[in-house]
């Protein structure tokens, strides 16, 4: 119990840290999942497109402040922007590339979204520079928030607290809603399950998977653009990125959209804890988390097995 | 194309590698790592013949470096080296592919993207043994007791690496067309009916996957002696994902692909690199596009399409 006593704001702190750090990474993660779901394909430029967001809301939010815009505008700024990314971005990425190479072999299909990872990556740092580029006026705004904590209080910024996961829970919500209830949300289940029957029965599964990777696209950047004013934004955070939603996806199992909440938190959580205990482990974390899960579950938490065909 | 044309083929390939590194004498260094480069890209293609992607090999490119890298202060002869670091790299390889030969398609490349990168934090992280992002240099090395400097370093590394690709493309050019090699592609095609005639596709896939660690391992010993400093960046997801590259742009139609390919990639990321100083790696995406989009088969298809039609 002593221990707990002298590190109880670390287990608060660390489960505070986590919670809204998961939010940002399951933002990323359900989409990358939605997109596998309807393409068959692991979007490696998914990550390029959560940057482009988070710099596109630095950048969008600090022009609008400098022309002396009031501080609560900068919220509005970072959905916007993530809008206009997902807009502009995904229909182009996804009829000019993609659908041209639905017909080619999976291995091609994904190595075309690693080569366009590697062209994003470059004009990504030749849009918007190599300096680290800072956009905290929206968590300035919000102030802090003193937590209670057992006997303490634990100041924190409401920005992570409210805003992060409040914008994930109802991201979760929506995409539940609108999956279970709605005809285009019935439309995209039926593509993500088997999509020769899906337009055998009348779907037009080309426009499903254009919507859905648009979707995708802007959870990305709006999930770069709600993390942009908690992180410096640098070259190479679209990289880092990926790898992380990667492990969220293969622990949830593919096309889990309530999966990816799960897994986010426990990588989310992991990751935070091991920042306040083992900070070396930081990155291993999320992998360590992956693997596990895997040598148990190989279809991930929540993935459904196929059946083998002979 | 005949076992003599390609044994012909290969001999011309050397010969004129040779002499690029005799005339030009800067390719020496670029050739040196294109084979090295090639060298692992082998083994990657060994696993795309069961149509699985590692996006993790980096993982054993970089284990082998830093193995040399620390070796050079125990035992500095590169002919005990180089096998000793491809030897290492390969029970590595048996150890984790035991473990992943369990899984397909995209929780295989996943798996092997979560090591290498687990791998990539220690090394970053680990300052006090590996000095982190800075790396190591080598200590002095030997080549059969002579020490090697200046010139005679660089044609001995480039000798070594011809007669390892020679050597290990030989053998995976008669492994491939051994039953071995086809119940490999089998594999790919499906799996069920391998198991159906009594052969076990995760032995089939194991054997693949150990070749492909040694082949990475003496790769990135090769490399690690050509540039004299290792850093964690060669076990970066992003060097595995350069690995996967190179192989679709060679061709995985013959095992002279990966060198073809290897050789444009080093020589298009200098010449890139040259000319457009912050966009090389934009420049090396449209390549891959425009690869994939026109010569599925890679370069090596351009060429044998030719030869078909001649």
């Amino acid at each position: 119990m002593s221990w707990f006593a002298e590190n109880g704001l670390l287990v608060g702190l660390a489960l505070l840290d986590g919670l809204s750090y998961a939010a940002a990474v399951f933002m990323v993660a359900v989409g990358l999942n939605l997109v596998f779901g309807v393409m068959r394909v692991l979007n490696v430029a998914h990550g390029s497109l959560y940057a482009i967001g988070g710099y596109a809301a630095a950048s969008l939010g600090l022009f609008v402040a400098s022309l002396g815009a009031p501080p609560w505008a900068g919220l509005p700024v970072l959905l916007a922007a993530a809008v206009l990314v997902g807009a502009l971005l995904g229909p182009l990425i996804e009829r000019l590339l993609l659908r041209r190479m639905q017909d080619q072999e999976p291995v091609l299909q994904l190595l075309v979204t690693f080569a366009l990872f590697m062209i994003l990556e470059d004009l990504q740092k030749l849009a918007f520079g190599v300096q680290p580029v800072v956009f905290d006026a929206p968590l300035k705004w919000l102030g802090t928030v003193d937590v209670p904590f057992g006997a303490d209080a634990i100041p924190f910024t409401a920005y992570q607290l409210y805003v992060l996961p409040g914008v994930a829970l109802a991201t979760l919500a929506i995409l539940a809603v609108v999956l279970r209830y709605t005809l285009v949300g019935r439309m995209v289940v039926a593509v993500t399950v088997d999509r020769e029957a899906a337009r055998a029965m009348g779907i037009d599964a080309a426009k499903v998977t254009l919507l859905t990777f648009t979707a995708g696209a802007a959870l990305a950047a709006l999930g770069g653009a709600l993390a942009a004013p908690t992180v410096s934004l640098v070259p190479g955070v679209g990289a880092s990125t990926i790898v992380l939603s990667f492990a969220v996806v293969a622990t949830a199992g593919l096309g889990q959209i309530e999966g990816a909440a799960v897994a986010a938190l426990l990588i989310g959580l992991g990751r935070s804890f091991a920042v306040y205990v083992a900070p070396e482990f930081e990155v291993v974390v999320p992998y360590a988390i992956m693997v596990t899960v895997l040598l148990f579950r190989p279809q991930g938490l929540f993935g459904v097995a196929e059946t083998r065909r002979i | 194309m005949s076992r003599r044309a390609e044994t012909l083929l290969a001999l011309a390939g050397a010969a004129l590698v040779v002499g690029l590194a005799y005339a030009v004498p800067w390719l020496r260094f670029v050739l040196t790592i294109a084979l090295a480069k090639g060298l692992a890209v082998l083994g990657i293609l060994l696993l795309l013949r069961a149509g699985q992607v590692s996006f993790g090999h980096a993982l054993y490119l970089a284990l082998a470096a830093y193995a040399v890298a620390f070796g050079t202060a125990v035992v500095p002869e590169a002919l005990l080296l180089v096998p000793a670091a491809g030897l290492l790299a390969g029970l590595v390889g048996l150890v984790i592919g035991l473990f992943v030969v369990r899984y397909r398609e995209i929780f295989f490349g996943m798996l092997n993207l979560a090591l290498s990168m687990v791998f990539y934090s220690v090394l970053e992280k680990f300052y006090a043994i590996t000095h982190g992002a800075d790396g190591i240099r080598l200590g002095p090395v030997t080549f059969l007791g002579l020490p090697l400097a200046g010139e005679t370093a660089e044609w001995t590394v480039l000798g070594l690496a011809l007669v390892l690709v020679l050597g290990f493309g030989a053998l995976v050019r008669v492994a491939l067309a051994s039953p071995w090699g086809e119940a490999l592609a089998g594999i790919k095609t499906r799996e069920t009916r391998l198991d159906f005639m009594g052969v076990s596709p995760r032995r089939v896939l194991l054997i693949a996957y150990v070749a492909s660690a040694v082949m990475a391992g003496c790769g990135g010993a090769l490399i690690a002696l050509t540039t004299r400093h290792v850093t964690p960046a060669l076990a970066y997801w992003t060097t595995s994902g350069e690995l996967v590259f190179i192989a679709i742009l060679g061709g995985a139609g013959s095992v002279l692909g990966p060198f073809l390919g290897a050789a444009a990639y080093e020589l298009t990321r200098v010449y890139a690199a040259a000319l457009v100083a912050n966009a090389w790696q934009a420049v090396l995406g449209i390549v891959l596009l425009c690869v994939i989009v026109f010569a599925p088969g890679g370069l090596w298809g351009l060429i044998a399409r030719r030869r078909r039609a001649a």
